[in-house]
């Protein structure tokens, strides 16, 4: 016979059951009794953030340096609403993670209760599933399904609203093992005659390019692994958006870098000028592909994708591969090898000879000079100083996100937490907290902005008080530093509070949490201050004062096509964008 | 490198047909969907729908199997060809969908819609009125001194045509249901 609880203990079992190790939650009226239940074991631990946007980001972080669905705990109302936020940017990165949040209870549902809200229609559009669970006998199941579906196919945000009654009534308890999947289990195999034909293209092209996603990471570390065979045994480059950072490593050999909006030269004149593109999990976003009608106008085009709507959405693609990006390059690995692992050498080595030339630009070359620190010169020594360490990088969202992707260099996947599809500025200092809660002994940095830093900083409380050592490495330069770049480039360079004013004293700020402060602006200070952040044993703020007015570049300008690029320095800003462009974000 | 020897729409695995991009012209699509009858589903269907832009011409839902609990949602909507198969493919993704089937596309299907008209009149107009309604086999199934409710079932050509007819001869008050529609020979659910 099935355990007899209360809904509120059938949660704290649930989580347990699914090997839940950490919890980021906030308490409130509607989640009373789960907390109660939390307070009476020490299985779960249980993470106080300071608002509940933290912790879903936190949550975020957790799952994407384990591979494993982060869990939040939230209250009704106010709760469920500051999660919102967090659920879109997870639903745009395909993130794993369970949001549980209470409800008033339901009787008292649709009655504008205290601190009640429609939470399952208010997150409807933002999470792949939700549930309102309104009897205590379907808690344990909804809460297995959930787990599954946050974790299959193409993983994703899920939310279950849960009813004060429904957590103190009683009720029978289903482990995972006994409770119904459901229907939800997308495929993960790809079909074999497209593989074959890609396997084909793949020994006559000329000109390929590997252009991966965070579908690889998403994928697991076998994923990772195979690709890097397929790459080294086919001979093929390989560029990466900003979400597939590490499943190539930077040190490889056949590594162009990043590609996309702010990405390196020869990885966009390579997608440009390529006569096969084989895209591994990712998704052709606007920042990827610039002017759709001119992108990589001269290739045939394979997209393995383990979701059918992403395929054909932007560009349309002569070879669909639907299926898991891990289980997929198993079978085209194997397909190429039994059809006799061949390339056209003579070709490739051309291409690679094109290549070099635009490696040759050096398109992330900077001048470090007089007593101004550069925002690409402080990552670079970060970089030098840090890469040996087991690293963990968080970023928040603008200029800084784009030279931490261009300046450090990823070895391995879940190594680099970034808010890519939704941008969210606050993203990253929570993140950095739920990576170190997974990875205590780990160097976690988030690298970020003053201005983004801001949004999410109640969360020093967060990190002082469960003593998690992250790295706040702020590139401070009193502005929004992205927004101003526009500003200069699409509005006359009329700045409009893109500026950061009142700032706070940052050292002072993180001694007030009880936490170390360091601020550097002088170049020659700036290695010991990074040695002296790497070497306290508790959270730092670092204050890098860096040079006000630096952009970001390479740059392909809104609208424009991939061999359009901005290179740095002695760009010409004013007509950079032109008028079509300039309605894009 | 040479050309790609797979011929279009020649696998059977692949959710897409190999097309031409050109594709400008909107038509319109009768899509079946069988959904598990659960709170909130619908809202799904159409926050998709709203969300993303795409256009809903008609729509009808109901339970067909209660032990199951599968409903069966029948959407009428326009696009071109890729954004037809946007829709089908994030038809596909929410979870309590279990099929979308497009009707138009799959082969011969019978699509019919149900609609009640008042008709309002007196003297010849009414006369013609039913004159009309009997060639359209319309049913009648109120009446009183000067009005009367018909109801009609047909595509919605033919419930367009009836009701421009009735419009003059005092159509006062009109409701459909929206398309069901079934394939003609494979059972699909």
């Amino acid at each position: 016979m099935a355990k007899q609880m209360t809904g509120a203990a059938m949660v704290v079992k649930a989580l347990k059951d699914q090997g839940v190790e950490v919890v980021f939650g906030y308490p409130g009226g509607a989640v009373l009794p789960i907390y109660d239940e939390i307070f009476q074991q020490n299985e779960i631990r249980h993470v106080l953030v300071r608002h509940e946007q933290g912790a879903v980001h936190m949550a975020e972080g957790y799952a994407r340096s384990t591979g494993k669905p982060g869990v939040v705990l939230v209250t009704s109302g106010p709760g469920a609403t500051n999660a919102v936020t967090g659920l879109t940017d997870a639903l745009m990165d395909s993130i794993p993670i369970v949001v549980l949040t209470g409800q008033v209870p339901t009787f008292m549902i649709g009655n504008d209760a205290f601190q009640e809200a429609d939470t399952v229609g208010i997150t409807r559009p933002c999470t792949k599933h939700n549930w309102l669970v309104k009897e205590t006998d379907r808690l344990s199941p909804v809460i297995h399904e959930a787990f599954h579906v946050a974790t299959s196919g193409r993983p994703g945000p899920v939310l279950v609203d849960i009813p004060k009654d429904v957590q103190f009534a009683s009720g029978s308890y289903v482990a995972p093992k006994d409770a119904p999947t459901g229907h939800y289990n997308p495929p993960t195999k790809g079909d074999p005659d497209i593989i074959e034909a890609l396997a084909e293209a793949m020994e006559t092209a000329k000109r390929p390019v590997f252009y991966t996603g965070g579908g690889v990471i998403n994928s697991g570390p076998g994923a990772s692994k195979t690709l890097r065979k397929l790459v080294e045994m086919t001979g093929f480059p390989i560029t990466s958006t900003l979400m597939g950072l590490g499943a190539y490593p930077a040190s490889g050999k056949h590594w162009l870098g990043m590609l996309g909006m702010h990405g390196l030269y020869e990885a966009n004149l390579a997608m440009h000028d390529c006569d096969l593109m084989i895209n591994i999990g990712a998704r052709f976003d606007d920042r990827i592909t610039g002017r759709v009608q001119d992108f990589s106008p001269d290739s045939v085009k394979a997209h393995v994708d383990i979701d059918p709507s992403s395929i054909n959405k932007v560009i349309h693609v002569d070879l669909p591969i639907i299926g898991d990006c891990g289980v997929v390059l198993e079978q085209l690995l194997d397909v190429w090898k039994k059809r006799g692992a061949k390339t056209d050498r003579a070709a490739l080595s051309t291409w690679w000879t094109e290549i070099e030339k635009w490696r040759a630009v050096d398109c992330l070359k900077f001048t470090q000079t007089g007593n101004t620190i550069k925002p690409q010169h402080a990552l670079s020594r970060l970089e030098a100083l840090t890469k040996d360490h087991d690293r963990y990088i968080c970023t928040e969202v603008g200029q800084h996100q784009m030279w931490a992707a261009q300046y450090l260099g990823f070895e391995d996947p879940n190594r680099w937490m970034t808010s890519g599809g939704l941008g969210t500025m606050g993203y990253g200092f929570p993140a950095s907290i739920g990576v170190q809660m997974a990875h205590p002994d780990a160097l976690v940095i988030n690298v970020a902005g003053e201005a983004s830093w801001l949004m999410n900083m109640q969360e020093l409380g967060t990190a002082v008080q469960f003593r998690l050592p992250v790295k706040q490495f702020i590139l401070n330069n009193e502005r929004l530093g992205m927004v101003r770049q526009w500003q200069e480039l699409l509005h006359g360079e009329r700045y409009s509070h893109s500026w950061s004013e009142a700032l706070p004293d940052f050292v002072k700020l993180a001694e007030a949490f009880g936490c170390k402060g360091i601020t550097v602006s002088d170049p020659a200070d700036l290695d010991d201050a990074i040695m002296e952040m790497i070497n306290y044993d508790g959270p730092v703020v670092f204050d890098c004062l860096v040079e006000k007015h630096e952009n970001c570049f390479p740059m392909i300008p809104s609208g424009e096509a991939h061999n359009k690029m901005l290179l740095g320095e002695d760009v010409d800003t004013q007509s950079a964008i032109k008028e079509g462009g300039a309605v894009l974000v | 490198m040479s050309p790609l020897k797979i011929k279009k729409g020649t696998s059977r695995h692949s959710a897409y047909d190999l097309r031409d991009h050109h594709d400008t012209e909107i038509a319109r699509h009768t899509l079946a969907v069988i959904v598990d009858n659960e709170a909130g589903v619908l809202a799904r269907v159409i926050g998709l729908f709203s969300g993303r832009g795409y256009n809903i011409e008609s729509l009808t839902v109901a339970e067909i199997d209660a032990d199951g609990h599968k409903s069966r949602i029948t959407i009428v909507t326009a696009g071109t060809p890729s954004v037809i198969e946007q829709i089908k493919a994030q038809l596909g993704r929410i979870v309590p969908v279990h099929d979308v089937h497009d009707l138009t596309v799959e082969g011969p299907s019978v699509e019919r819609e149900l609609a009640l008209f008042k008709v309002t009149g007196v003297g010849d107009k009414r006369v013609e009125a039913l004159r009309l309604a009997d060639i359209f086999r319309a049913n009648v199934v109120d009446s009183t001194l000067d009005s009367f409710v018909f109801e009609v079932t047909g595509t919605p050509e033919k419930i367009d045509a009836f009701a421009e007819l009735m419009r003059p001869l005092g159509l006062s008050e009109l409701a459909r249901t929206g398309v069901a529609a079934l394939a003609r020979s494979e059972k699909i659910c």
